[in-house]
């Protein structure tokens, strides 16, 4: 009854298929478009071009994204992150400024550290709202979106703080072994929560929470503590993610750092396949989903469209993906191929 | 059948005193892929009277409902309304024959007043704007016609949920309404809540609405309807004016087969001794829930067998809930081996080698996008902790051993939960709990809705288990099963238990006699 299927239909079946070829295909939009978009070139030990370019901006979106995708998992949304990122900037910066050795390594060690254990509190906040108030994620992150961005103004005075500190730049613009330290700190973090969710059980309770809470419960999952893990989770990203924002301009202006970033951070999970509704999720779709979303900001202007257009595209972008998660939508699909055979549909059986 | 258990009482109610019936329908049959629901069933509805349709869950009543309200289309058979012919192709057209349902969920808007909801879609206009005044009027009249003394301008979402319903049944008969159906509306209610809507439906009643009412409570039933229609299986049973069968009669008719080929039913009880001597397992002292079930005591013994019979909505499933922590109880004590225990979440209960097994397998067991093998390991994984998981060696071979052990099929680890058939799906949650080995297993309809072979096969293990000292809490609509299984028997009614014995010489109808008797024995009390 079980045909194996062939290497090709299981390369079909696979969720990632879809984000991986959409990537593909952006990237040979922009080969077109300029010739010189694969070219990489060494120079001081250090590795330039577009691609690279392209990995380390895509630093700060992958890492929210990677909190996200794990939040999304249990039926839940993390509103928060954008003004989580302003805060751990806020905080960094702050710290650096205030310091009496403003240039020293450990200062910034320092402030990164406070800033990141900042954002473990609000991840904990976060998880306290969801997980024991039992109040929707939407909303219970959504009153740290809005008073976050307070809280950093708060931190900041409401100044553009400016920094000069080495070592604290060299989050966004320095390089370790020939790689923007971003792109590696980025990927670690990435094979931090891969191995958290698939060498240890994490994952598997996570996605039985987000598909049936209830049976779960029954079954003696601990889902208070789960959702609190991930929210907690979600928050260090973003806290980190906003340490490599301030790092690239060297300050922070807590009203515009990481804003929208969610959005970024929510669509690059549902591009890599993990469903909204919760449940099954993928980290390496999110990867790619991070990759697509920074590669589409970059083809708009390469291929002589105005920057401007970009928020056009990824609404596109939404549209299609929204789309192909549709089942009404796949089911209209599989009806045009001429040779799949359509199932009648059966009458919904009695309650 | 159909026709010979029609009581001449009940035909010539029917023939002489009431004349052409509201509501005919006849030989009514529905098909869900290959499933019967319903085989020819007919139902007689006549103006001014309440009439009860009876039967276990899953006999067809639902299904005959939604086909009267045009949720459903009928395969074959026939609606005639007052004599005319009528097709219910969509719920639109069921209502525009006067044909009101007001469900077990109230589905109005809470926060809306009580008279924007009664006249919701329709309401009085004035210059195209909506006469609020007027509006409030009418359904100040509806309601006071009703005898509720409900405010009109009140927000609906303030009233209790009995009064919404109430409101619900205004809103359904002010549309003119010829027929009300009214499924379970007594569910949530208490005692004197459901006074009132009785008041309400005999004032219905007298203006001339049949009724349909829908209720698991067989006192209410008795003391409300005229007149009833049972299924069973998707199929009519017989037709029954309601003071002229006894409690007992009707029980019989509703689990079905003949009394006497139940008494021969060969029965294996099973010739494991529970050792008693010993402190029980499992004790609870009093406890209960308000709402839920009374307060109640149970001692479980090592490797004994306790089968629960009750009919549904009786308080088995709500018994099982709070012995597991499922919902936690209001008074009483557990104990577990002597030990006194608090049991405020299942997993509490399952620290103490307890295992449930819900009735509700879809939205209490089956977690359907993971494998069979993470459905499986669940429970053992979750009482071992996320930073704990079981080695790769441990999973495979557990997993291989239950799917051999149990006969799951596909035979395959990696298959998809949802995937899988009822039986199969419930052998998979039974090998969650055995392999948490577990020393009390509560299974609560562990065969309900899967096919024969399946059933067969988790009776056997059931007593294998019990047979190995597991002690086990055995649920089931099926009384036939629980006698065969059980070393002790309690009887549920009304959300108590009325009995415990054990289970010697105890037959189905022994059983149906404590159900229905108990009944008698309360209204000999009252009087």
């Amino acid at each position: 009854m079980t045909d194996r299927p062939t290497v090709a239909q299981r390369l079909l079946g696979s969720q990632l298929v879809w984000p991986v070829l959409a990537l593909a295909m952006l990237l040979v939009v922009n080969v077109i478009a300029t010739p010189t978009f694969f070219n990489i070139r060494m120079q001081d030990g250090h590795l330039y071009g577009p691609l690279v370019d392209i990995a380390r901006n895509s630093a700060p979106i992958l890492l929210v994204a990677l909190g996200m995708t794990l939040v999304i998992a249990t039926r839940g949304i993390d509103l928060s992150v954008g003004a989580i990122a302003a805060i751990s900037g806020a905080v960094a910066c702050t710290q650096i400024v205030d310091s009496s050795d403003q240039g020293a390594f450990a200062t910034a060690i320092i402030a990164c550290t406070t800033a990141v254990a900042v954002c473990a509190l609000l991840g904990l906040w976060n998880g306290f709202l969801v997980s024991v108030l039992g109040i929707q994620p939407i909303i219970a992150t959504l009153v740290l979106m809005v008073a976050g961005r307070g809280l950093a103004q708060l931190v900041t005075s409401g100044q553009i703080t400016t920094v000069n500190n080495e070592t604290f730049s060299n989050l966004a613009s320095g390089f370790v072994l020939t790689l923007p330290i971003a792109i590696i700190g980025a990927l670690a973090v990435f094979a931090l929560a891969a191995a958290l969710t698939r060498r240890t059980a994490l994952g598997m309770l996570i996605e039985a929470v987000g598909i049936n809470p209830e049976a779960s419960r029954l079954a003696g999952v601990r889902s208070r503590t789960i959702i609190w893990t991930v929210y907690v989770f979600s928050g260090l990203c973003a806290g980190l993610a906003g340490l490599i924002i301030a790092a690239n301009t060297n300050s922070v202006n807590a009203n515009s750092l990481g804003l929208f970033i969610e959005l970024d951070a929510i669509l690059a999970v549902v591009i890599g396949g993990t469903s909204l509704a919760g449940g099954r999720f993928s980290l390496l779709g999110t990867l790619v989903g991070a990759l697509f979303i920074t590669t589409l900001a970059r083809t708009i202007p390469n291929v002589g469209i105005p920057s401007e257009a970009n928020y056009l595209f990824k609404a596109l972008v939404v549209v299609v993906v929204c789309l192909l998660q549709s089942p009404a939508a796949r089911h209209a699909l599989r009806v045009r191929r001429p040779r799949a055979v359509v199932p009648v549909s059966v009458k919904a059986g009695p309650a | 059948m159909t026709q010979m258990d029609l009581t001449p009482a009940a035909t010539d109610l029917t023939a002489d005193h009431r004349g052409t019936p509201v509501i005919e329908m006849e030989g009514i049959s529905i098909t869900f892929g290959s499933v019967r629901a319903l085989d020819g069933v007919s139902l007689k509805l006549h103006a001014g009277e309440v009439h009860a349709l009876m039967g276990e869950n899953g006999a067809g009543k639902s299904t005959l409902i939604k086909a009267l309200t045009g949720v459903y289309t009928i395969d074959s058979g026939r609606i005639t309304v007052a004599g005319e012919p009528h097709e219910f192709s969509s719920p639109a057209a069921s209502q525009a024959a006067g044909i009101s349902t007001v469900y077990q969920e109230v589905n109005l808007v809470p926060n809306l007043t009580v008279a924007e909801n009664m006249m919701l879609g329709r309401e009085p206009r004035r210059f195209g704007s909506i006469n609020t005044r007027a509006m409030n009027r009418q359904a100040g009249e509806t309601l006071a016609g009703l005898g509720l003394d409900i405010d009109p301008t009140s927000m609906l979402g303030a009233h209790p949920i009995a009064v919404q319903q109430l409101v619900a049944i205004a809103r359904a008969v002010d549309v003119e309404a010829r027929v009300l159906i009214l499924d379970e509306p007594t569910s949530s209610l208490d005692a004197d809540e459901a006074a009132k809507l009785f008041e309400v439906m005999r004032r219905l009643r007298e203006q001339g609405v049949a009724i349909v009412f829908v209720s698991h409570f067989l006192d209410q039933v008795y003391e409300i309807a005229d007149r009833m229609t049972i299924l069973r299986n998707g199929r009519l049973v017989g037709e029954r004016v309601v003071a002229e069968t006894t409690q007992l009669e009707l029980v019989k008719l509703m689990i079905g087969r003949e009394l006497e080929a139940l008494e021969r039913l060969d029965r294996e009880v099973a010739a494991t001794e529970a050792d008693e001597s010993g402190s029980p397992v499992l004790k609870a002292i009093g406890i209960g829930r308000k709402g839920s079930v009374e307060a109640f005591d149970l001692e479980l013994y090592d490797g004994e067998v306790i089968g629960i019979a009750g009919l549904l909505g009786s308080g088995r499933t709500e018994l099982a809930r709070l012995l597991f922590g499922a919902d936690s109880a209001d008074v009483g004590e557990l104990k577990v081996r002597s030990t006194r225990r608090r049991f405020r979440s299942p997993r509490h209960a399952i620290d103490r080698k307890i295992a449930f097994s819900s009735e509700d397998r879809k939205a209490e067991g089956v977690v359907g996008d993971l494998t069979v093998a993470d459905n499986m390991l669940l429970a053992l994984q979750a009482s071992r902790g996320w930073l704990r998981p079981i080695p790769q060696a441990t999973r495979t071979k557990l997993v291989e051993e239950y799917i051999q052990a149990l006969d799951i099929r596909p035979a395959d680890p990696a298959a998809l939960m949802r995937n899988l058939s009822g039986g199969n799906q419930q052998k998979v949650l039974l090998a969650r709990w055995l392999i948490t080995e577990p020393e009390v297993l509560i299974l609560d309809e562990p065969t309900r809705g899967i096919d024969i072979g399946a059933k067969a096969q988790i009776q056997q293990l059931v007593a294998d288990l019990a047979r190995k000292g597991m002690s086990v809490v055995f649920i089931s609509a099926e009384l036939e099963e629980v006698l065969r299984l059980s070393d002790r028997l309690v009887v549920m009614r009304d959300r108590r238990k009325i009995a415990e014995r054990p289970n010697q010489d105890v037959s189905v109808s022994d059983v149906l006699e404590i159900i229905a008797g108990e009944a008698r024995a309360e209204e000999d009390s009252r009087d």
